[in-house]
């Protein structure tokens, strides 16, 4: 049985832990509400992105003269996997649920006989995915220094990508990421962004009307051209925002769920800290009346 | 005849305006335009320069963007790749703005040595930022090439 000495010691560390815990839950909270509200910021410009995206790429559709971003190279042999994680741990399964979601993708990739590159966004899923697929990294973007994210990181990435895709180094790439559904669940996602999908969204009631018939200026053509490296940055920008709120609020909800165990294990740690120090005066009152009988 | 149209100027971080506006001047690719209510539904590209929205109450206001592009449907929207309104622009971001245009176009020479077109682009993005400068009332980079 552990002595007095050293419940007490336990407690008081355990204490101390809570202390920690609690504190970085209060500063995840803060953090998540500052993530949610770039998150939302960034919103109406993506939606409305992918919506004229959406007409564009219908109207030029699956012809030869469009562009490679959008029809691809033609093969599928080559994939890359963009894995972004946090920079950070002690967030619950966060990173290891997207580094999962990425490590299953790159074991079937391999099944069917693909090439998989990996380049990794954040430190930890690097780490998480080195042991594996550490011979298929082909670069690391390290954001450890950027406080607020901006567009221009989720452009410095984006011109790597699509530097190495005209280089021909891969023909399919996709973005690993969590979307943020609440504080309690966040949902590792694949999002495939060159070549390009652009969902059409329900167009109304009808089926078909798929809109109004635009003008161009440029023609039609060299906008799609402008647009769709864009639209890879506009992605991975989104991705980006959703990760860190994603990040947050499950780091946000490990930390609350660390504080009450540290609680319930003070409770426990109490109880016995008072059964024993009664059992230690029983003890000594036991063996004082024995000892006073005896005289 | 006080006709207006529901207009949105977001950037990929925030959304900077969203009001009803009586005329909005667009610096497009191939030309400044000004677009008014029930105008042809147009797509165009934008150039760096300066827009500028008379609202539906008469107030005029002006953004500094440094490309995207608008989508003139029943409304207009100008997604623009970065966008200030013109009282934030000072020498600073200017200069760093167009230095970045700099970088852009010295890339550019590098890696097409032998194609015009990209070349040409990004001179013209250069001289489009360079003029945006003089637009707004402050001095002038010259670029150094």
């Amino acid at each position: 049985m552990p002595s007095l000495k050293d419940l007490k010691n336990r407690i008081s560390s355990v204490k101390s832990t809570r202390k920690i815990t609690k504190a970085m839950q209060m500063v995840a909270a803060a953090k998540l509400r500052r993530a949610q509200d770039a998150a939302e910021m960034a919103r109406p410009y993506a939606e409305r992105f992918n919506a004229v995206m959406a007409s564009l790429a219908a109207s030029v559709g699956d012809s030869d003269s469009a562009p490679r971003l959008l029809r691809g190279t033609g093969e599928d042999k080559v994939h890359l996997l963009v894995v972004m994680t946090a920079e950070r741990g002690l967030c619950g399964g966060f990173n290891a649920n997207i580094a999962k979601l990425a490590r299953q993708k790159a074991a079937s990739l391999r099944e069917q006989g693909k090439e998989v590159k990996i380049l990794t966004v954040g430190k930890k899923g690097r780490d998480a995915l080195r042991r594996d697929y550490g011979d298929h990294f082909i670069g690391h973007v390290d954001l450890s220094d950027v406080k607020r994210l901006s567009y221009p990181d989720a452009q410095r990435i984006a011109q790597d990508v699509l530097d190495r895709f005209d280089a021909g180094e891969f023909d399919v790439a996709t973005i690993y990421y969590s979307v943020f559904e609440n504080v309690v669940s966040q949902i590792p996602t694949e999002k495939q962004i060159i070549p390009a999908h652009y969902e059409k969204e329900e167009s109304g009631e009808d089926g078909q009307s798929s809109g109004t018939l635009y003008d161009y200026e440029p023609s039609e053509e060299e906008i799609l051209a402008d647009l769709l490296p864009r639209g890879v940055a506009t992605q991975i920008f989104s991705a980006l925002l959703e990760n860190a709120a994603s990040e947050q609020g499950a780091r946000m909800s490990a930390m609350d769920n660390a504080t009450r165990n540290a609680g319930e294990m003070i409770d426990d740690l109490t109880i016995e800290y008072n059964r024993t120090r009664q059992a230690v005066i029983t003890n000594e009152l036991i063996e004082i009346i024995s000892g006073a009988e005896a005289l | 005849m006080a006709e207006t149209m529901n207009f949105d100027l977001v950037s990929p971080e925030r959304r900077l305006l969203q009001e009803e506006v009586a005329s909005v001047q667009i610096p497009g690719a191939d030309g400044d335009m000004t677009a008014m209510p029930n105008h042809a539904p147009l797509i165009t590209t934008l150039r760096p320069g300066i827009l500028t929205v008379e609202t539906a109450k008469g107030e005029t206001k002006q953004f500094v963007v440094t490309g995207g592009f608008a989508e003139l449907g029943e409304g207009l929207s100008v997604l623009a790749e970065r966008a200030l309104p013109r009282e934030e622009m000072d020498q600073q971001t200017y200069e760093d703005l167009v230095s970045e245009a700099e970088e852009k176009y010295r890339k550019a020479k590098e890696s097409f040595e032998n194609e015009p077109g990209p070349v040409d682009d990004a001179a013209k993005l250069l001289a489009d930022m360079v003029a945006v400068g003089g637009h707004i009332g402050l001095s002038e980079k010259q670029p150094n090439l």
